[in-house]
């Protein structure tokens, strides 16, 4: 058995020698991929484009409008002077958020009232529209909080009795930084791994099938379970290698910490590797023509892809959905890495996530076989 | 350029589609399952985050605070930590996100100095959930203290005074109630048109020459430009179908509100679809094996559409080399054209630009793909 499984990798592995473009295509794109993405999947806010009116011209307005032109969220792009440029430029999307310092501005602070401030913003994209307007409030509450203190002390008013004020204090374990590209990274890693496994395990024997040479190798004595071995096996090494690469190159590159421990990672890796050979090879087995086993892959890559938590919390999908994520194995591998990589967990904490995929693999690669028994007849 | 020959093409082409309708379901279907998994699934609202407490005081005042976050609808609270091991434990193996210390001398010192503090340990892993609860977090407690105040005020038998003497009044435009499905929803319009074309086109030439057919194909005197023409067309059919399924679907079941004319709905669509068939068919003219041509495929369309397009992050918060590249990836034109039509109703003269941008795209995508194809079999 193992001498057939042998020759069958052979000729894998010599295929993909004499194949220079698939060499390129399987180490290129992951490092590439890992550089445009890693540095274009962030949810932070900094610069955003913003115009400003100051209507009512005085030094506290212009102190105000300081403190949005230096804090490195704001960037002023255009003058107004007008309230009309100002609508004009949200509307043209020059800027993202325009702000109105209205007449009388300074007039309601000095009387001790509530002074309005007028905010536009494009909510076009709500998440950074939402952000940029806690960092609007943020600027302004603290610039209101120095107001009053300092009105307090100019004008020998105290503020009354003693304020209550209970105050939160906010530590960010794991990340403490908040820095986006260590969440993105590990799960760049996997996203990834998925997408070029599955494809390449879909295609492997509906290729051979469509070219006409399954036939000649089932006239040879292998068995089945010795075919599938033979022709997924290739496919792991190739995955544990392109983790390694980019999970190498992320670490050096983009400087994410790996905590963890590295074998811990390495059996999650396999178990996950599993999962993706199986639904290929699942993929395989139901489809006639590499068109569909095509179609199939872009049936089933986005959702996984989409339902993993990637970017976008589970615990913020309908019921329905997040009971599909448990059919993701990509669920449980981003669980895995990141828990590996930033918490530096071990096994006592990532058994279900661990048994979970080998669940999943197992039972997928059940059905992938029964299929295959099915098919080749 | 002769039309009989195109036609003669495209009839084979059309005959192939449909009697492979296995694809040609999953082609139809495509549009109507990804529209409502991503339509569902892709929300950045974040909402009943798991917290668990860490009680060490105990009194009325603890508890008080602790009832308004099991009260919040963006918080859910998981239980009761005994000691801090535990806290830790939660928060490593993901059962609560965000961990609320009360510290011994919470409700003495709030008494006393009118000075309290509470800890908040948050795992940041996800660091945009995490600043989110910290926000959420964080306006819990300062309603918890301007209640504390106010009846302490009242007690004392005096009046209330402002406490913000700044008051930001926002308007939003465009997507009123900052619903994330609105801006999701063309994005993932644009997602799926960029799948379903690459999915139609790109395997259509490598599927001659791993066939053998290529060899009789190139025997006929039909032109490249006639075959990229017989070979696209019937594509672009299905992929306008697709579009069709998908619009219908945000409007009438996401209720996205659409504020743009059909027409230039329907032109931008038919421009965006041209881009993607002729990448698709490019890539398959030059990479002769299928699998080839479907890894380079859905490298090119799925993540750059997904990561690249702004369609879920923004492109000028990105390094400006990544936002150079984003002038590459076609969906970036569409999106915002998308978002645009959408949400602001805007008139062809604001959309311009990245209509012109996607036009160019179009014709050089065109000139490329038809000069690729050479009649000769190596």
């Amino acid at each position: 058995m193992l001498q057939r499984v042998y020759h069958l990798l052979l000729k894998e592995f010599l295929q993909l020698r004499r194949d220079k473009s698939a060499r390129l295509r399987l180490l290129v794109p992951p490092i590439l991929q890992m550089l445009l993405f890693g540095y274009a999947a962030t949810f932070e806010v900094f610069n955003v484009a913003t115009v400003i009116f100051d209507q009512d011209q005085t030094q506290e307005s212009r102190a105000l409008v300081a403190d949005f032109v230096h804090s490195s969220r704001f960037k002023l792009v255009a003058p107004a002077s007008d309230r009309r440029a100002v609508q004009d430029a949200v509307e043209s999307s020059t800027a993202q958020v325009g702000i109105v310092v209205p007449q009388g501005f300074s007039e309601l602070l000095r009387k001790g009232q509530t002074a309005p401030l007028q905010v536009l913003v494009d909510g076009t994209n709500s998440n950074t529209a939402l952000i940029a307007l806690g960092y609007v409030g943020q600027i302004s509450g603290s610039y209101g909080q120095r107001y009053a203190l300092d009105l307090a002390q100019r004008t020998g008013r105290t503020l009354g009795r003693p304020m209550v004020n209970v105050q939160l204090r906010e530590r960010y374990w794991y990340n403490p930084n908040l820095n986006s590209r260590w969440f993105f990274i590990p799960g760049l890693i996997g996203t990834l791994t998925l997408i070029t496994i599955v494809n390449l395990t879909a295609f492997a024997i509906v290729r051979e099938r469509e070219v006409g040479t399954l036939e000649q190798i089932l006239v040879t004595p292998i068995q089945p379970i010795e075919f599938i071995i033979g022709k997924t096996l290739p496919f792991f090494l190739i995955g544990l290698f392109e983790v390694l690469i980019v999970a190498v190159f992320g670490m050096l590159w983009f400087q994410v910490p790996f905590k963890g421990n590295p074998l811990v990672l390495m059996l999650g890796t396999s178990l996950f590797l599993l999962s993706t050979l199986a639904i290929g090879l699942l993929i395989s087995t139901v489809c006639k023509t590499q068109q569909q086993a095509f179609s199939s892959n872009f049936f089933v890559l986005n959702p996984m892809f989409i339902l993993s938590g990637f970017s976008f919390p589970i615990s913020s999908m309908p019921d329905a959905l997040q009971w599909l994520t448990y059919l993701d194995p990509l669920r449980y591998f981003l669980v895995i890495i990141r828990a590996t990589y930033l918490k530096g967990v071990g096994l006592d904490v990532l058994w279900p996530q661990m048994a979970a995929l080998a669940a999943l693999s197992l039972s997928l690669f059940a059905v992938a076989v029964l299929r295959l028994h099915k098919s080749l007849d | 350029m002769r039309w009989r020959r195109v036609k003669a093409i495209l009839v084979k082409e059309s005959l192939q589609i449909v009697r492979d309708p296995r694809s040609l379901v999953i082609a139809l279907l495509i549009p109507l399952l990804q529209m409502f998994l991503l339509g569902y699934g892709i929300s950045l609202d974040v909402k009943q985050i798991p917290l668990c407490a860490y009680d060490r005081e105990g009194s009325q005042a603890s508890q008080d605070l602790l009832q308004r976050f099991a009260a919040s609808p963006y918080f859910a609270l998981q239980g009761q930590a005994a000691d801090y091991a535990e806290v830790g434990r939660n928060l490593d193996n993901g059962r609560c996100r965000l961990a609320i210390v009360i510290p011994a001398d919470f409700s003495r010192t709030l008494n006393d100095a009118g000075q309290g503090v509470v800890q908040a340990l948050l795992d940041a892993t996800d660091t945009n959930t995490a600043s989110l609860a910290a926000g959420y977090a964080g306006a819990v407690v300062a309603s918890y203290s301007s209640a504390v105040q106010l009846k302490s005020i009242e007690r004392r038998g005096g009046s209330v005074q402002t406490l913000t003497p700044v008051e930001v009044r926002a308007r939003v435009w465009f997507n009123e109630d900052l619903v994330s499905r609105n801006f999701i929803i063309p994005g993932v319009v644009a997602l799926v048109m960029a799948i379903v074309g690459a999915q139609l086109s790109s395997l259509t030439i490598a599927r001659e020459w791993e066939r053998g057919t290529m060899e009789l194909l190139i025997s006929t005197p039909v032109k490249p430009l006639e075959l990229m023409l017989g070979k696209l067309l019937p594509y672009f059919v299905v992929g306008m179908i697709d579009a069709c399924i998908c619009l219908a679907l945000a409007v009438f079941w996401f209720q996205v509100p659409f504020r743009g004319t059909l027409p230039a709905m329907a032109f931008t669509t038919g421009l965006f679809l041209t881009v993607v068939l002729c990448i698709g068919y490019y890539v398959s003219v030059s990479i002769r094996s299928q699998v080839g041509a479907s890894q380079v495929a859905l490298l090119l369309t799925m993540l750059p559409t997904t990561l690249l397009s702004g369609f879920s992050f923004p492109i000028d918060q990105m390094p400006p080399a990544v936002q150079t590249v984003t002038y590459l990836v076609s969906g970036r034109y569409y999106v915002t054209i998308l978002k645009g039509l959408f949400l602001k109703g805007a008139p062809w003269t604001e959309l311009l630009l990245p209509i012109l941008c996607l036009t160019l795209y179009a014709l050089v995508m065109i000139l490329l793909a038809a000069r690729a194809f050479r009649k000769t079999l190596d």
